[in-house]
């Protein structure tokens, strides 16, 4: 179990370091620097930047140095917690994504939460009644479901919710609460809001795991193990519920590793679509204006997140299957 | 042994069909035979020939697209005072209240893996403690006082530490004592046995018949031993019953089978076992042919095709019913003719 | 594997489906009958002219549209008259283009030869600068197609030689490709992406973008093959007749050639066929961003993003249209996949 724990938490490390190192390529790659942002910015709001000021700047970031020490001290400024200023609103980088950091990880994970409650009991009816009515039914949707991107349902459904109901059904706040500091009213009105995004993004993830679920429990329910638990005069939900539900949803659980990625990266998109105000949006005006710390710092963060996301699901694994939690302790 | 000479089970020309989409497969076609209390009946054939169907049949456990289209398997029911009552069990529900009490309460199975037959993600304990409360009306500590005795029962060591381990922990034999356990914790009447000790090895095999023997004559329960070994027949059962392509052959007590079979196929089958007698460099008699796919069953008699005994005109016309051949002993077979 | 695959009948409908598609993106001049750039200010956001068949006998024709500025939104509102006749023909000649890159022609599905100047054609209506929609669909069809095709080409490239690698060699190679694609895998990959597709100099042409873009989807795309692969090499491995073909004394190279790679090939067709609509739905979510390709290239991204806000499309929902031939070609491409995935492997999944 040990053995386990440290392998995961070593990988999550390395991933970790890997996400930076990404992130770093993402804010050195475009032309110039950003000092040559900073003055292109500044030039083109009609300010003016010193010859000196600039100097400072370079200075400051280090841009004269070789690019690992550059790296290096960009490391300590965000272990510090200081990301750089974001140029568009001469402010710093922290400030400016703000809520919207815990926003999308509030829409992600909920769309994660909705996406087993979904694919978990769909899955187990389909394997069990397999070639019914609602197997089919449940297949067809799926097929849909993984043909569709999640940024065309968002249009689709954007389109059909202004033409039969006149109403934007877009955002995560009512305007009242957009600007308003947080209540509970105000969590209250985000929970009103989070279902249709938490469904968009969750849908296609539902039908992938949906055949998951149905094609682990289908595996399974023909094991002796289902045949013995039935001998044993155990009624027949008891015998699914108990038994092979339980072993197929090792594999299940092991899902949420790229799952959580793959929402994650889904909701860039779909914020944009549903104007949701999440890192999405923002993420794109700075990549577009080539605002490469703001930008950097997202997917830095966004990567930071979705990692320590995939541990807490290993560490979940860990706490349902015996095989792994015993593993050397024969 | 205290028996009025009733059987506890009889099954009547039990037919249980397969439909999947290709076709109809008869896995079994009309078997039948007796349980009595206190003996082992032995039920033999090579894989395929429908003894496992034939306990999942008993207990109403076999999958779709199986199911039971005929016959009749009538359980003693227990403790009553008419001691002819009895229940059909192949008329019941199978998701119903009645079979459930009588699985794992009246009749028990135990499997031939002993891996693949405890879950792989709950204890040893959890699951013999679920059978219990099920069949009693015993609390949790009871029940599980109740499933460490049996545990210790059957020869595990330590059975208070043993029973919160997993099936993967435990070593083969003691994956299978903990099975036998299992089955037993409600002390049933009847223990179906689906090859318990092929996925053993020899000295282990042994350990496991002696247990079961043991245990036989503790509890006084009726045994059905499914098997392709000849040997651990021979050692084990009071009655035999011989199947092939989902009939029954040949039937009779256990030392009539032996020593004076009837039926072809079980003298070829007896043929088939090395014998230490032999003399050295003989060729080990097989079965000629092969078992025919269960979608082209040949017309007439199942075996006609490989009987060294075949009556052309006859055999392959039509299917030969038991006849008997000797005290307690039939065979299915027209090499005797029927009595008038 | 081929009759299994055909008893599988989605696969089948699917597997035409994605040949006609095909046959889209080689003929996509001959299809569309305007050039994708061709607009016109006079026919900004025209809807839909859906086609007629009959008018007292075959005769194909859509209707003509009558302009006019509304005098309060100042948006140029079109009404379809039925008195106008614009007759279609199959067939008729166009602009002119080179088949297959080599031939030239000026032949085109249908079009309205010969017809005044203002009898115009635009099945699927117009985009905001005036340009036809079906026919720039058709040139989409074939940059989104063509950039899935290739970026699942180097996709398969480097999860075959790095999986191959992984599951043959084992030991410290296997080590270090596993957690490069455990990393790869637990990264988001939209915010990756559009940070590198960011990156790239606006100064260059289209055909760089397109490649770049290409290049980057697949850089990522690679490690579902290189799992599949190897999975396949590990398990074979273990296979007797592997074995005996070790003991018989062959060389690596000629069990890797003779017997690994045929009996697996199939299962790479499959993986391939399934990882084809993630490419297709990756350039297009980039394109619809703004970061993929960019306009004057046409795809079914860039297509899409006239759709993005919600004002567009209540005015004009046939910008939505490019998410039709999206869903169908991804929903063909699981189909076939599917098919090709169970015949290769009966009893796994």
């Amino acid at each position: 179990m040990l053995a386990y724990l440290a392998r995961r938490l070593a990988l999550a490390v390395l991933t970790i370091w890997a996400i930076t190192v990404l992130s770093f390529v993402i804010i050195k790659l475009p032309p110039g620097d950003y000092i040559t942002s900073y003055i292109a910015q500044m030039s083109a709001s009609g300010g003016f930047v010193s010859e000196a000021e600039v100097q400072a700047l370079r200075r400051e970031y280090g841009l004269d140095q070789p690019g690992y020490v550059q790296y290096l001290r960009w490391m300590t400024m965000v272990l510090h917690g200081r990301f750089g200023v974001a140029l568009e609103w001469k402010r710093p980088v922290s400030e400016v994504i703000g809520d919207r950091l815990w926003l999308t990880m509030v829409v992600s994970v909920a769309a994660i939460v909705v996406t087993w409650a979904l694919a978990m009991p769909i899955g187990i009816y389909s394997a069990v009644r397999q070639y019914s009515t609602g197997d089919y039914v449940a297949t067809f949707v799926g097929f849909i479901g993984l043909a569709v991107p999640s940024f065309m349902l968002a249009l689709i459904l954007l389109y059909l919710g202004f033409k039969y109901f006149n109403a934007s059904i877009g955002g995560l706040f009512s305007d009242r609460y957009a600007e308003a500091p947080w209540t509970l009213a105000k969590v209250w009105d985000l929970a009103r809001h989070l279902p249709l995004p938490t469904l968009i993004l969750g849908f296609a993830g539902t039908a992938q795991l949906v055949r998951i679920m149905r094609a682990n429990l289908l595996d399974e329910l023909g094991k002796p193990y289902v045949v013995t638990a039935r001998a044993r005069g155990l009624s027949e939900w008891r015998v699914i519920l108990k038994y092979p539900v339980r072993v197929a949803l090792n594999p299940f659980a092991s899902t949420i590793g790229y799952l959580l990625p793959y929402i994650v990266s889904g909701s860039i998109i779909v914020s944009l679509v549903l104007g949701l105000p999440t890192v999405g949006p923002l993420l794109l005006r700075a990549l577009i204006a080539q605002d490469m710390f703001l930008a950097g710092t997202i997917v830095l963060l966004l990567g930071v997140l979705t990692v320590v996301g995939t541990f807490l699901s290993d560490l979940l694994l860990l706490w349902i299957d015996p095989r792994i939690r015993l593993e050397g302790k024969q | 042994m205290p028996t009025d000479g009733r059987p506890i089970l009889e099954v009547r020309e039990l037919r249980t069909y397969f439909f999947p989409e290709e076709g109809t497969v008869k896995a079994v076609d009309g078997a039948s035979f007796e349980v009595f209390p206190g003996r082992t009946l032995g039920i033999v054939g090579e894989s395929g020939c429908g003894k496992s169907v034939t306990a999942k049949s008993i207990l109403r456990i076999v999958e779709r697209p199986g199911r039971i289209v005929g016959g009749a398997i009538h359980l003693r029911r227990e403790g009553g005072t008419d001691p002819a009552a009895t229940i059909d069990l192949a008329t019941l529900d199978p998701a119903g209240l009645e079979i459930r009490h009588i699985r794992g309460g009246d009749i028990a199975l135990v499997f031939q893996e002993p891996m693949t037959s405890f879950s792989p993600v709950h204890s040893i304990g959890n699951q013999m403690v679920e059978m219990i409360r099920v069949h009693t009306r015993l609390d949790k500590a009871a029940a599980r006082e109740r499933a460490v005795e049996m545990l210790r029962l059957v020869g595990i060591p330590r059975p208070d530490r043993r029973i919160d381990e997993y099936a993967f922990q435990l070593s083969g034999g003691l994956r299978q004592r903990a099975m036998i356990a299992l089955a037993l914790s409600c002390h049933p009447r009847i223990l179906i046995a689906d090859e318990p000790t092929t996925a053993l090895d020899v000295t282990t095999q042994a350990q496991i018949l002696d247990l079961l023997r043991h245990l036989q004559a503790q509890e006084r329960m009726a045994v059905v031993l499914i098997t392709h070994n000849l040997g651990v027949v021979a050692e084990m059962c009071d009655e035999v019953v011989v199947m092939y392509l989902g009939r029954v052959v040949e039937r009779g007590p256990v030392d009539a089978i032996f020593h004076a079979p009837k039926h072809p196929y079980t003298r070829a089958l007896l043929r088939s076992i090395p014998s230490i007698r032999a003399s050295v460099r003989t060729k080990l008699p097989t079965i000629a042919g092969s078992i025919p796919h269960p979608y082209n069953r040949p017309p007439g008699c199942p075996f006609h095709p490989r009987c060294p005994d075949v009556i052309r005109g006859v055999c392959d016309r039509s299917e030969p019913g038991p006849r008997p051949v000797g005290p307690g002993q039939t065979a299915s077979c027209f090499l005797y003719e029927e009595s008038p | 594997m081929w009759w299994r695959f055909r008893r599988h009948k989605l696969a089948m409908v699917g597997s035409v489906v994605v040949l006609l598609f095909y046959g889209v993106v080689l003929f996509a001049d001959f299809f569309a009958y305007a050039a994708p750039t061709a607009s016109e200010a006079q026919r900004s956001l025209l809807p839909p002219q859906p086609l007629h068949w009959l008018d007292g006998g075959f005769r194909p024709h859509v209707y003509g549209f009558s302009g006019r500025r509304d005098p309060v939104t100042l948006k140029r509102v079109y009404t379809p008259d039925p008195a106008k006749k614009i007759p279609v023909r199959f067939f008729a000649r166009g602009f002119e283009y080179r088949l297959l890159g080599l031939i030239p022609a000026d032949r085109h599905l249908v079009g309205v030869e010969g017809a005044a100047a203002e009898e115009t054609l635009f099945l699927l209506g117009t985009d905001e600068q005036g340009r036809d929609l079906w026919s720039r669909l058709m040139y989409g069809t074939r940059t989104s197609l063509t950039i899935g095709l290739l970026g699942v080409t180097i996709s398969l490239v480097l999860g075959v030689l790095l999986g191959g690698v992984s599951g043959f060699c084992g030991g410290g190679f296997d080590t270090v490709i596993q957690r490069v694609i455990e990393i790869l895998r637990s990264i988001p990959t939209i915010p990756l992406w559009l940070g590198l597709a960011a990156a790239l100099p606006s100064s260059w042409t289209v055909g760089q973008v397109y490649f770049a873009i290409t290049l980057i989807i697949s850089l990522i795309g690679w490690t579902e093959l290189a799992r599949v692969v190897r999975g396949r090499f590990l398990s074979l491995r273990e296979e007797e007749f592997v074995m005996a073909a070790e003991l018989a004394g062959s060389s690596q190279a000629r069990i890797i050639l003779t017997h690994l790679v045929p009996s697996f090939s199939s299962h790479i067709i499959a993986a391939t066929t399934l990882a084809l609509p993630a490419m297709i739905i990756s350039e297009t979510s980039l394109s619809f961003l703004g970061l993929g390709l960019r306009p004057p290239a046409v795809s079914w991204g860039v297509l899409l993003q006239q759709a993005q806000n919600v004002q567009a499309l209540a005015i004009s929902p046939w910008l939505l249209t490019p998410a039709i031939p999206v869903i169908v070609v991804i929903l063909a491409f699981n189909f076939m996949g599917d098919g090709l995935r169970d015949a290769a492997d009966p009893y796994g999944h």
